[in-house]
């Protein structure tokens, strides 16, 4: 099990080098570099802080200093754009959000998506069934971007029940509307993933041995079907999480809700290269970790799989 | 060819399905699905809205109707008369003219991104899973190693640094979804691999590239066309994405994304039309491509035979 | 009064490409501590008669005829009361223990699970039984492999344990649905010596499923052919194998190898199973039949007794096919 993780975590390490200098060789052959703006600035002011940023530094040594302090202290250096904060103040900032309503639509997804995808499995080619694949299908075609604005439209325009955006420090009002909006389509991802599995599972042959068992319907579910069942909906989990945060771009964006999706918007349009790549890194890092998160929880239901 | 080889109909032996082709088999099993069948046919309208459409548009795309530009919440509606049959935007200009322009990048963008994840992941996945052994570790650790990255980002970063033009969005959707296809292709071809035919086909001293021609080939084409379909979806809603963030495409240009972001942004001002048209053109074309794609799936993935 | 008696057991299936009739009019009946096997190629309706028996059947299964169970009917009982027999009085042991086991659940899950529900024992006197039982099935070190998974057993082991699994209440019907199809040669006579040893020991009936007609001589009282969803042929095992009646079973039991027989090639059956989507109109067999003329490719033949304890459904004389 430790050896597992450590090898794992050891395998990670050249995927977060790649994108680490893979982002850091696009930001580097940016036309006209990250300080080329509308008013030239004078070449010795230029120079000033290019030496500041250190980017008069031959590249590999560049890339090695932003290296070491990614690693060593989570650093990503200052940015480019607000001369007095550091990426890690823009991402500590908006990061907490992301993470609040990132986590309630992703447990909101995952509740109401197995139970949907349960519920038209076991009543599968009856009404039950037919509404709950309809559900699903119908909020697969509504992306986030597609919910927010529908939800604003319904219940702040039409029936003006909730605030149209900001964050409130995270008051209900306020995380209702994201919330739905992010975890719609997943939801319906879930459902369509746990109906096909725990169908295919109900008739598998141990279920069959289970019903010449005499055992209630209750315990087959509960105790024979449902961890196989769970399998592929876990596996679809790991990336998952971090698409939540990716959605969160539009979440910020239109409930300015001041995620780390609004910093990652804003310094792209700012051209805000070292808050890009911090948050770029971030979200990789957090997709190995759900990921090894995945494989663990895997192996813990499935005994034929060994750490 | 000789009368024997072809089968009477109403005679077959004992329903085992001779003398009909998996193709065949296929297209009566996809004609039986009337969902399918029915969103093949509306797909087949949009398309043809998205070719023809500029024939029937009264207004050009660019073109700004300074009757209506004034007060476009009352005025800019939905009309046959001034021959704004979607309203106009909050420009004043038609409309349909950038619907039907939409239209045609985001088809566009789902049908190149798609071919070109489909092509080079099956070719990715297929030579993987062929040549086997070492190769084929190294080449799946690293697909491993590339999945671990958050494209979305990675893409946003690229058309920020680059600029945004419309052949950077096109491969570089395309190349986010190639990892999965090749996932995929290389599982199949290895199944293939150890299939009776192809292991005949070795021992009896077949060249490789015969055996990948006839025997690989024709048999990864179902599932191929398969995801190839799902893929489409999964590419509009990707650069619809990009493109409600400001990011994708570029004025004058337009896209479903970029029309559904003005739309949304301009909600609160009563102009309820811009948003209803691009939405319903994306979500019924959406619905239209699952319903396609898994048509596909139950006519040709013999998994449920 | 028997054990088990089945009357005029018709299973059809609804399909997308119509209707499938899997088993018609099958009757038979068996007493206690007897043991009949079901004989059959695969599409023989075999299985689909054993599964309606334990009210297995998939969903889109429709049963008519009637089943009684120590003189009470249990064919269309409503699952809740189904499960009072299940395992409790009638048990069965499935074909593919690879499969039939759950991969997910450890061995002592899995069996104890039974005495808990059926005999309301606690976990621990379950798991205590279980182990006993697992011992009667001769599992080396049972108290140790009790906490395993099945996938750690070995294919005949797992047969074992699926076999410990049916017999935990000491039901008085254990059904084998092929027991030893995907065993190896040597395991397969290891399985059925326990399992005629077991019932000798626990006293139960067995209804023995199988295509293999070397598995019934020694351990089947009564045979029953089936050939397309019909009963072929019935009668005492040994009086079958010695003087076979219709021609199906005589093709059957050409078909079996037999050591000594050196140089002899081994006969086939020509053609194959029939298609139950369109069924022959005649004799389920004619379209394989050497013997067939124009009555048996028209009219299905009746089942008859010829004998006292021996019946066959064939249009021709015994002389005929002899």
């Amino acid at each position: 099990m430790t050896a597992f993780i450590i090898k794992r975590l050891l395998s990670a390490i050249p995927t977060l080098l790649i994108l680490i200098i893979f982002s850091f060789l696009l930001m580097h052959s940016a036309p006209g570099g990250p300080f080329s703006s509308d008013r030239p600035l004078p070449p010795e002011v230029l120079a000033n802080i290019e030496a500041k940023y250190h980017l008069d530094d031959p590249l590999p040594l560049q890339i090695w200093n932003y290296v070491v302090g990614v690693v060593t202290q989570f650093d990503f250096g200052p940015s480019f754009q607000y001369k007095d904060r550091t990426v890690n103040e823009i991402i500590g900032q908006g990061f907490p959000v992301t993470l609040t309503y990132g986590t309630i639509s992703f447990v909101v997804a995952v509740v109401f998506g197995c139970a949907l995808g349960m519920m038209a499995a076991l009543k599968q080619n009856t009404w039950l069934d037919y509404l709950a694949v309809g559900i699903s299908i119908g909020a697969q075609v509504l992306p986030n971007f597609v919910m927010a604005p529908i939800l604003v439209l319904i219940f702040t325009l039409w029936l003006g029940w909730l605030p149209g955006g900001g964050w409130n420090g995270g008051a209900w009002p306020y995380l209702i509307m994201p919330v739905i909006a992010l975890s719609t389509s997943f939801m319906a991802s879930i459902a369509r993933i746990m109906r096909s599995s725990l169908l295919e599972v109900m008739h598998s042959n141990f279920i069959r041995t289970a019903r010449a068992k005499g055992l209630p319907s209750r315990d087959i579910l509960f105790q024979h079907a449902l961890k196989p069942a769970m399998l592929p909906v876990i596996s679809y989990l790991g990336p998952t999480f971090v698409i939540m945060i990716t959605g969160s771009v539009v979440i910020d964006l239109y409930f300015t809700t001041g995620g780390i999706g609004q910093a990652f918007v804003n310094s792209a349009l700012n051209r805000d290269y070292s808050v890009m790549m911090g948050i770029t890194i971030l979200v990789g890092c957090l997709t190995i970790f759900f990921n090894l998160i995945v494989d663990i929880l895997y192996a813990w239901i499935d005994p034929k799989i060994k750490l | 060819m000789s009368d024997t080889a072809i089968a009477e109909p109403g005679h077959e032996i004992e329903g085992s399905g001779q003398g009909r082709s998996l193709w065949q088999d296929a297209r009566r099993r996809f004609l039986q699905n009337r969902a399918a069948v029915i969103s093949l046919i509306v797909m087949i309208l949009i398309a043809l809205i998205a070719i023809f459409g500029p024939l029937f548009a009264a207004w050009n795309n660019e073109e700004v109707d300074w009757n209506v530009l004034g007060d476009i919440a009352s005025m800019g509606g939905p009309s046959i008369e001034n021959g704004h049959y979607f309203g106009v935007d909050e420009l004043g200009r038609d409309l349909y003219a950038r619907v039907v322009q939409g239209t045609q990048v985001s088809l566009m963008v789902g049908v190149i991104g798609s071919l070109i994840a489909v092509t080079f992941g099956t070719l990715y996945g297929a030579t993987a899973g062929y040549v086997g052994g070492r190769t084929d570790n190294i080449m799946m650790r690293l697909v491993d190693i590339l999945m671990s990255i958050p494209y979305m980002f990675v893409l946003i970063l690229l058309l920020v640094v680059f600029g945004r033009s419309m052949w950077l969005l096109f491969v570089g959707i395309g190349l986010i979804s190639w990892l999965e296809m090749s996932r995929i292709v290389r599982g199949q071809t290895l199944a293939l691999k150890s299939k009776e035919y192809v292991e005949a086909a070795l021992a009896t001293g077949v060249k490789h590239r015969v055996i990948v021609t006839r025997h690989i080939i024709p048999n990864l084409m179902g599932i191929i066309v398969i995801y190839a379909t799902l893929l489409v979806p999964q590419m509009i809603l990707t650069e619809s994405f990009i493109s409600f963030l400001g990011l994708g495409v570029q004025e004058p240009n337009t896209s479903w994304g970029a029309l559904i972001s003005e739309g949304a942004s301009t909600l609160q001002y009563g102009t309820y039309w811009q948003l209803v048209f691009p939405l319903a053109f994306f979500i019924v074309t959406l619905f239209c491509f699952f319903f396609i794609g898994d048509g596909l799936r139950d006519a040709l993935d013999p998994k449920d035979r | 009064m028997s054990l088990l008696e089945v009357e005029n057991l018709s299973v059809t299936f609804t399909t997308p490409d119509g209707q499938v009739r899997a088993v018609q009019d099958v009757s038979f009946s068996l007493g206690e501590q007897k043991t009949l096997a079901i004989v059959g190629e695969s599409g023989s309706g075999k299985s689909q008669t054993a599964f309606s028996i334990m009210g297995l059947l998939a969903p889109n299964g429709q049963t008519s005829g009637s089943i009684k169970f120590d003189g009470t009917e249990i064919l269309g009982l409503p699952e809740t009361e189904l499960n009072a027999y299940r395992a409790a009085q009638i048990a069965m042991i499935f074909q593919d223990p690879m499969t039939s086991l759950n991969p997910y659940l450890r061995v002592s899950k899995q069996m104890a699970e039974v005495l808990m529900r059926h005999k309301g024992m606690s976990k621990t006197d379950a798991i205590n039984d279980s182990i006993k039982m697992l011992d009667a099935v001769k599992i080396p070190d049972p108290a140790r492999r009790v906490h395993m998974y099945p996938h750690e057993f070995s294919g005949g082991m797992r047969q074992r344990v699926m076999i410990a699994m049916a017999l935990l209440c000491h039901p008085r019907l254990v059904i084998a649905d092929e027991p030893t199809t995907a065993l190896d040669v040597t395991v397969q006579a290891q399985i059925m010596d326990l399992l005629s040893d077991l019932q000798s020991d626990f006293g139960m009936s067995i209804v023995l499923i199988t295509h293999d007609l070397g598995v019934v001589k020694g351990s089947c009282e009564e045979t029953l052919v089936l050939y397309g969803g019909r009963v072929m042929e019935t009668g005492p095992t040994d009086q079958m194998f010695a003087e076979p009646a219709h021609p199906y079973t005589r093709g059957l039991l050409k078909a079996v190898p037999r050591l000594g027989s050196t140089g002899a090639e081994l006969a086939t059956i020509p053609g194959n199973p029939p298609n139950m989507l369109r069924p022959p109109k005649g004799c389920a067999f004619s379209p394989r039949c050497g013997f067939a003329n124009e009555q048996c490719n028209s009219a299905k033949p009746a089942l008859e007794f010829f004998d006292a304890k021996r019946s066959r459904a064939c249009h021709l004389t015994r002389e005929q096919i002899a």
